[in-house]
């Protein structure tokens, strides 16, 4: 795990990388859409029409507690956890109970998706598995609680679902055995690969990247 | 009466009874006369002057010798399946045709429950039904969808494949008349707060697919679609209604679109770091890939095709860019060493395909061909070899190179790659 060590950016230091990274790309973006693409009218440029009033005020205001209803995505910083806590013990039961069937007895054996990608990334992985590629431990509460499992999504109680990802981190060779999960130690957890995400760098022009 | 009633007549036998019956001039009320007309599949070598028609029908069908498909990649929640490029005229895709790729099956919406919450970083979050989106200022535009993963069957050296169609090479690629309101439209009533640069498009299917997109493209040509080609939208494509990000990878335009959250940040779900990045030569994985490059494919002569005679053959096929329009389709018929420009057919929209065509005399000799797209940035669909040197060999999105087919002197057409390696 050596090769892991070394300089990590943090999680705000990518944020800002990224969001560079969409601004410096635009021109290519947005070329074409202005007038004379052959399709865009004042509307689908995104101008109204000139009568259109400040609000059309249609739609229905969304109340907190309607938000709170749907709003169920998770952030590198945490936002979005519930509370609740998990131990790589009880979920190795979470997983044996409701993933084994598609991941594998050790996560390795599929069918589906591997669950585990522990070997050196080198130029590229064989495989991206969680271990060697994922860039954010929370990025599997966010996926887990709103795809898996993926017969029955949406099933597991906010306590099975950090058990199953400390079992799952484990089994990457991320946490150890004994190691509880909640709101705070999630985002906590260091993933080797995040470093290593770059933001698109292909503008269009001569440049092939 | 007619054969289906189970009067064991043959269709024919039928025929004859009833031309019989007209002929006899027995027919006593014009009821009569049109119970007589034809109604089924036809029959080979039937003369159709002399048979009356089918009637109106209230839902129109192919004619039964047309038979395109999608081609399913495997019977599962998450999978694909890929339109038939090579049966296809013009650009528009039939709606039926439209390629999928579903990550947790298709949800059976029923569109007046559908609602469309939109909040975060705004000021009035708001709860929108269909009929709410449906009164806002409607836009139409022509516009592709293609998933990045499109090509991912012919990057690897060490299998590149010769049996493959168009349709398995490149089916993750439609095109269709969108209809919709404009995203930022909606952003607009919202009151998008300053401080705010992506949001979260989040679908309503059992995937619940999650993506990220910069504000910046959601203010600029994002659509929230709801019509395609003159109707709802397909299950399959997002009913009842989706985002479309224009020229941008598949998987951001979210479908049965059930929440957009404005926030200061990019997500980081699961299609946007484990899935959907390309992982580059130098140790690094390229994030937030979205615009697709130029790209082109001959889709006349094409595997399984086998050019029965040597002669005049039209090379035709298919150019996009997701970054404006096409400007330029080349076409080599001498394994790339030498290029002309093909004809574009109007109209060549910004972010939508191009039919392309070139008219060539094929002198019987074993060759290979090829097409080039060229964008308005400027930008050459390029080589593998040169895909390979900017990104090494082993990354499988955005597969952009240029496609070749091999034409062997007994007209036997195959993808040709493998022949210029
Ligand atoms: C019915 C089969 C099935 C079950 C049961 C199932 N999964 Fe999955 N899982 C899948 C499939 C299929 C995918 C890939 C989905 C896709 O790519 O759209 C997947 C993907 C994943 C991924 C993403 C892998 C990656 O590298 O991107 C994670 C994490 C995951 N599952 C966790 C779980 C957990 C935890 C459970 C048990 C609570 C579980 N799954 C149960 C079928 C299943």
């Amino acid at each position: 795990m050596s090769r892991f060590d070394g300089a990590r950016l943090t999680c705000v230091t990518f944020v800002v990388v990224a969001v560079c990274a969409v601004a410096a790309c635009d021109p290519g973006v947005s070329a074409g859409n202005a007038e004379g693409d052959g399709q865009a009218d004042a509307v689908s440029s995104g101008q109204l029409p000139a009568n259109a009033p400040s609000l059309f005020g249609f739609g229905s205001p969304a109340s907190a507690a309607r938000v709170a209803l749907w709003d169920i995505d998770v952030r590198p910083d945490g936002e979005g956890l519930p509370s609740g806590t998990g131990t790589a013990a009880a979920g190795k039961q979470v997983y044996e109970m409701y993933c084994i069937a598609c991941h594998g007895p050790t996560g390795n054996e599929g069918p589906n998706d591997r669950l585990v990608g522990m070997e050196p990334w080198g130029d590229w992985p064989g495989t991206r598995g969680i271990g060697n590629y994922w860039p954010y431990a929370t990025t599997l509460f966010d996926y887990i609680r709103k795809a898996m499992p993926q017969n029955a999504p949406g099933s597991l109680t906010a306590d099975q679902t950090y058990a199953v990802i400390a079992y799952i981190l484990s089994l990457n060779g991320l946490l150890s055995a004994d190691a509880v999960l909640d709101a705070t130690t999630l985002p906590a957890v260091e993933m080797p690969m995040r470093d290593r995400f770059v933001p698109d760098d292909r503008v269009g022009g001569p440049s092939i990247r | 009466m007619s054969p289906k009633e189970g009067s064991g007549l043959s269709r024919r036998a039928w025929l004859a009874t009833t031309s019989g019956v007209i002929a006899a001039g027995l027919l006593k009320t014009q009821a009569d006369a049109v119970s007589l007309v034809a109604q089924e599949a036809p029959v080979v070598g039937q003369d159709h002057t002399k048979v009356p028609g089918r009637f109106v029908s209230e839902l129109g069908q192919r004619a039964p010798g047309e038979r395109p498909r999608r081609l399913p990649r495997t019977q599962a929640l998450s999978s694909s399946s890929r339109t038939p490029l090579q049966d296809l005229h013009g650009i528009i895709t039939p709606a039926d045709l439209h390629f999928e790729r579903h990550h947790g099956g298709v949800p059976n919406i029923i569109a007046e429950e559908h609602e469309l919450m939109v909040h975060g970083m705004v000021d009035r979050p708001t709860v929108f039904r269909m009929a709410d989106l449906k009164r806002y200022p409607q836009s139409s535009r022509i516009h592709f969808v293609e998933c990045s993963g499109n090509g991912g069957g012919v990057y690897n050296r060490d299998r590149m494949p010769t049996d493959v169609t168009p349709q398995a090479l490149d089916g993750l690629l439609s095109t269709s008349e969108w209809s919709g309101v404009m995203l930022s439209t909606i952003l607009r009533e919202v009151g998008v707060r300053p401080g705010a640069s992506w949001l979260l498009a989040e679908g309503g299917d059992s995937a619940v697919m999650s993506r990220s997109v910069p504000l910046d493209k959601a203010m600029d040509d994002a659509m929230l679609a709801y019509g395609q080609n003159g109707e709802a939208i397909r299950p399959e494509q997002g009913y009842p209604v989706r985002l479309l990000l224009p020229g941008w990878e598949g998987n951001a335009n979210v479908k049965w679109l059930r929440r957009i959250e404005v926030t200061d940040q990019p997500t980081m779900t699961r299609e946007e770091t484990s899935r959907y990045t390309d992982p580059l030569k130098d140790g690094t994985a390229r994030q937030f890939s979205f615009v697709m490059d130029a790209k082109s494919i001959i889709t006349f002569p094409s595997y399984p095709y086998v050019l029965p005679e040597p002669g005049w053959w039209e090379i035709k096929g298919l150019a996009w860019t997701g970054r404006g329009r096409i400007t330029r389709v080349d076409i080599s018929t001498d394994r790339g060493v030498t290029w002309v420009p093909a004809e574009l057919q109007v109209p060549i929209l910004s972010k939508a395909t191009v039919r392309f065509r070139h008219l060539w005399e094929w002198d019987g000799r074993e060759t290979v061909i090829l097409s080039r797209a060229v964008d308005e940035t400027g930008y050459v669909q390029p080589t593998i070899q040169q895909l390979w040197e900017a990104r090494g060999e082993r990354t499988n999105y955005h597969q952009n190179h240029q496609r070749a087919w091999r034409i062997g002197a007994d007209g036997v057409v195959t993808f040709g790659l493998g022949e210029l390696l």
